[in-house]
């Protein structure tokens, strides 16, 4: 069951993916972009990370992706046309990404030959109680530095936005 | 495969009898406002108008499926379906009683417990925006596209005060499993006060029951919070360019979310199935009592009609309530029956709050509603997380 459900998410993440470069148009890629972050969510879910599934769900699928969404509608972006490609991307792209698929699956392969759960450190388990005690036990620095940052990055949007206005 | 037959019959009940609750909600709605208003409300279809939501039904499918010439026509198809999809999908872990016995086999009368219960119940919610904002801009008409992005920076804004609500009684209760929520509120302080989280020491979580609710309203894109759909600024809204059964879609989003955000205000604040008393009180006898008073009254008015068919009808009706009561206290039945009343009276009041609530306020105006979200609502929630996790952490 397990693989089962692994193979169809992880397949409808890498077609999404895809199909978020491959779309013309903004609001086609942003809803593809939004299917990857979701079958990741239930890929984190599978690996018995209950609480990332849900955070990756509200954060990223939710509140992120309806901002990308939200901007892209108010900006009322169009179609994306095509213009010269050049002969050398023609020529050689796809056998350099094939090149870079196959390379990337060698190492993967190579460095963990017998790869079993996922694990932080010592830490195992997605439980919201265990993920909570780790993360204002063993990692608090890390966690309130994140938060320092992301009040830092809204600070410095203000800053700019209001730049704008004067 | 046993598991597997129990869920399935478990999903077919839930699913009925949300579908038939959907149904009748609107039909519960349009009497309500209409006696609110001094009308009859629906009368024609069935006595008191009850078919009319079977007619409605049918009319809807029977109706010409017109997809206009300008949609994306991809978009335009998957939002009716998305946001239906987010708003039921919350339903199948919410908890409507305790542990009970069907032939033998004991089952929580709940689909399934996640341990990220709560969580779950916000990623859908936040799931279901998508719905609304792409059936505004795939309909490729300038209504529509206002009236998503209303809808999505309205659902953005008040899903931050209504998560900081929710954390708040979540420090009293420990715990992000509904079962789990509503059995800690179980027992009562002093032999009566039940230890719900409205009630609850150290700190009772009056103040983020009312903004959870008012937030509440705001999701589900109700008055006064209905900016969305202001038939007057902008024809219908997100949904001007859809019929038939994809505008019944959205419709049952809406009713279908009014019942998530009732049914969770019940579990997070109100206790979920547990009685407002205990008991030793007689708590056990509420619901056979009201439901044999209303077949009392069925039964008078009946025996005096106001008008011709209510000779008929009010005494049918007055049999099937005497039959419920007499449901309640069957030894048998009473474990199931006394906890889902329980649960089904606190979400139809605040169902009926919704209703009323919809009757009596008109609607807001955009910066009242924008301003009343970030310069009222967010920091109330904010200040009420912070002094309930200072009483937990000092009591």
């Amino acid at each position: 069951m397990d693989v089962i459900l692994f193979l169809a998410f992880a397949t409808i993440a890498v077609v999404c993916g895809v199909n978020v470069v491959l779309q013309t148009h903004p609001i086609s890629s942003a809803v593809s972009l939004i299917g990857v972050m979701g079958s990741l969510a239930v890929l984190y879910l599978l690996l018995g990370a209950e609480f990332i599934a849900a955070a990756q769900v509200i954060v990223y699928a939710g509140a992120i992706m309806v901002l990308f969404l939200f901007v892209i509608m108010l900006l009322n972006a169009g179609e994306e046309t095509r213009r010269g490609r050049s002969r050398l991307v023609q020529f050689l792209g796809l056998p350099l990404l094939v090149t870079l698929l196959g390379l990337f699956s060698y190492l993967v392969l190579r460095l963990f030959p017998n790869a079993s759960h996922v694990r932080f450190g010592a830490f195992q388990g997605g439980t919201p109680a265990k993920f909570g005690r780790v993360l204002f036990t063993e990692f608090l620095l890390p966690f309130e530095v994140t938060s320092v940052l992301i009040l830092i990055a809204i600070l410095g949007a203000i800053v700019l936005a209001r730049k704008e206005i004067e | 495969m046993d598991f597997f037959l129990l869920s399935l019959v478990k999903a077919g009940v839930v699913a009925a009898v949300l579908l038939t609750t959907l149904a009748y909600l609107q039909w519960v709605e349009r009497k309500v406002i209409a006696h609110i208003q001094l009308r009859m409300g629906p009368s024609r279809v069935g006595p008191h108008g009850l078919l009319q939501p079977l007619a409605d039904v049918i009319k809807l499918i029977t109706k010409e499926d017109l997809i206009p010439p300008h949609v994306n026509k991809f978009l335009y198809l998957l939002a009716p379906f998305l946001a239906m999809t987010m708003a039921l999908i919350s339903i199948s872990i919410i908890p409507f009683g305790g542990e009970i016995e069907v032939f033998g086999t004991k089952t929580w009368m709940q689909l399934t417990d996640l341990n990220i219960g709560v969580l779950f119940i916000l990623a859908a919610s936040s799931m279901g925006v998508y719905g609304i904002a792409l059936a505004g801009w795939a309909s490729n008409n300038k209504y529509a596209l206002l009236g998503g992005l209303r809808s999505s920076a309205q659902m953005i804004s008040y899903e931050l005060p209504m998560s900081l609500a929710i954390a708040a009684p979540l420090l009293l209760l420990n715990t992000l499993s509904l079962r789990e929520i509503v059995q800690m509120q179980s027992g009562y302080a002093f032999g009566i006060v039940p230890r719900w989280s409205v009630f609850q020491g150290p700190f009772p979580q009056v103040i983020s029951f009312f903004v959870f609710l008012i937030a509440g309203f705001a999701e589900t894109n109700r008055i006064p919070f209905d900016l969305p759909e202001a038939e007057n600024e902008l024809v219908a809204g997100f949904h001007t360019e859809y019929s038939s059964m994809k505008f019944a879609a959205f419709f049952m989003a809406e009713y279908a979310n009014m019942i998530t955000i009732a049914a969770m205000t019940t579990i997070l604040f109100l206790g979920g199935w547990h009685p407002i008393f205990p008991a030793a009180y007689g708590a056990d006898f509420v619901a056979p009592l009201i439901f044999a008073i209303a077949a009392g009254v069925c039964f008078y008015h009946g025996l005096h009609p106001a008008r011709r068919f209510d000779r008929i009808t009010l005494p049918v009706f007055g049999f099937v309530f005497a039959a419920m009561a007499a449901a309640f206290l069957i030894p048998a039945l009473h474990d199931a029956l006394i906890p889902l009343f329980w649960f089904a009276a606190k979400t139809g009041f605040l169902l009926f709050v919704f209703i009323w609530i919809r009757g009596t306020l008109p609607r807001f105006r955009y910066d009242q509603l924008m301003n009343f979200a970030w310069k009222f609502l967010f920091p109330v929630a904010l200040i009420n997380l912070l002094v309930t996790g200072l009483m937990v952490a000092l009591f």
